[in-house]
């Protein structure tokens, strides 16, 4: 009797051991889903400001955007995460990396060993990007100067310090898709979708999250309390902005200034370092995206 | 009249200043102190966007309100006015009263530097405020928290 609950009891544990590992199993991607493209150095350039690489990665603590040491504490209610450097150096950055290993990070959220990211690096963001744009990014990282830095581990308790549990976390939030331009809404607006849910990673900070860290897309951009701490993330979903214009919104994200000129501050600065660098069509973009209520419902 | 009501608004602005400095009531004195950094500022980028005509005696009493603001600042920040009065401060201002100094002193110079050599047309308007919008962002990713 005893003998057949213990094989019982076993056959359970491997079922649960077997579908754990099914269920958290990395989903890469292999080469031939990447496009045919030579890198537009321009346009990495373009994306690593429009993507916001350096409010995270940059040295911490230095103000050079191009130097990509890492090591910027970013706390969350997990625990502490530490930037890691993606400097061009061979053993401290992603020097070593090829184009598919890059586009699987940030797409995909795997490392090379196909281990899982935690989504501190939004690539819930980053999978709705065009992977030319992410080939392009990877082309002008290579441009970049090498750094040799050592970043701290990430500080998670258990369970959140086990990895492979983040398999089943992305099939819950990594839904996979692409930016798709909502054919009913005008370029522009689209332009500034795809900038604001694909690079731009607004959500990230502006949506709420539940329980498990994963985005309400219910909520989308709606803000909230601050993750990070103190205070709150305000709203950007069109009905938060009555009282700006497009113009005004623009102006922000050229020159930090809301209407009242305030000057935005906390993380929203280094926003805004990246935002001036993005030309005027695409903050008017942006602006004409958080304005349109009816492109908030579509492009998420 | 333009000139007129400008003058009004700033001295409305800075008389509620003033009357809360009396008052002795370093949060409230901070924060009408902001609300005049933001008159002050909005003043100088609506000419630099051409929503306002270029006015050189506007421009350079914005940059003298900034001054007097940046002055003593950081006094306003008396231990024991940490939190209440909604405000915005970060924590951090007690925790590194230095930097935040620093901060505050960036301000100082960037005004008293323009002050030396006023405004005297629309592109030193734009210097002006890029010059001096810099230090307010600065200051604010480090020490201020927004809570709505």
């Amino acid at each position: 009797m005893l003998k057949r609950v213990l094989i019982v009891l076993i056959a359970l544990a491997l079922i649960g051991a077997g579908a754990f590992w099914l269920v958290t199993m990395p989903r890469p991607l292999t080469a031939a889903d990447l496009p045919d493209h030579q890198p537009d150095l321009e346009n990495g350039r373009y994306m690593f400001f429009a993507g916001g690489c350096a409010s995270c990665h940059a040295t911490s603590g230095g103000d050079d955007p191009f130097h990509l040491g890492g090591g910027l504490e970013l706390k969350s209610p997990f625990g502490s995460f530490y930037a890691p450097n993606i400097s061009p150096d061979p053993e401290d950055g992603i020097g070593g990396w090829s184009t598919l290993d890059f586009v699987n990070a940030m797409q995909k959220g795997l490392s090379p060993e196909l281990e899982n990211y935690y989504p501190s690096f939004p690539y819930t963001s980053y999978q709705r990007m065009r992977p030319q744009d992410v080939i392009d990014l990877k082309g002008f990282l290579d441009t970049l100067d090498p750094v040799t830095s050592s970043v701290p581990d990430h500080a998670l308790p258990f369970p959140f310090n086990i990895r492979r549990t983040l398999g089943g976390w992305k099939l819950l939030f990594l839904d996979g898709k692409q930016f798709e331009p909502d054919p009913d809404l005008t370029d522009e607006i689209n332009r500034g979708g795809y900038l604001v849910t694909g690079p731009g990673h607004c959500a990230e900070c502006h949506t709420p999250r539940d329980m498990l860290g994963g985005l309400e897309r219910s909520e989308w951009l709606v803000g909230g309390p601050n993750p990070e701490g103190e205070g709150r993330v305000p709203g950007i979903a069109a009905a938060d902005l009555d009282d700006w214009s497009q113009g005004d919104l623009a102006y922000a994200l050229e020159s930090g200034f809301t209407p009242t000129f305030d000057s935005l501050g906390g993380s929203m600065a280094a926003v805004i370092r990246n935002t001036s660098q993005l030309t005027a069509e695409d903050r008017n973009a942006i602006a004409a995206y958080l304005k349109s209520a009816q492109a908030q419902e579509t492009l998420r | 009249m333009k000139h007129l009501l400008f003058a009004g608004t700033t001295i409305a602005l800075l008389t509620a200043t003033a009357a809360s400095w009396a008052a002795m009531d370093p949060i409230a004195t901070r924060q009408a102190v902001m609300k005049d950094n933001g008159a002050a500022i909005g003043t100088l980028a609506k000419m630099a966007k051409g929503e306002m005509d270029f006015d050189a005696t506007a421009a350079n009493l914005s940059v003298r309100v900034l001054y007097s603001g940046a002055a003593g600042f950081t006094s306003l920040f008396p231990a024991g006015s940490e939190t209440g009065g909604e405000t915005e401060a970060s924590p951090k201002i007690w925790e590194d009263m230095a930097g935040f100094e620093a901060k505050n002193d960036d301000l100082l110079n960037a005004a008293a530097s323009i002050k030396a050599t006023p405004i005297a047309d629309l592109d030193g308007v734009k210097a002006a405020l890029g010059a001096l919008g810099k230090t307010c962002q600065s200051c604010h990713e480090a020490y201020r928290i927004k809570k709505n």
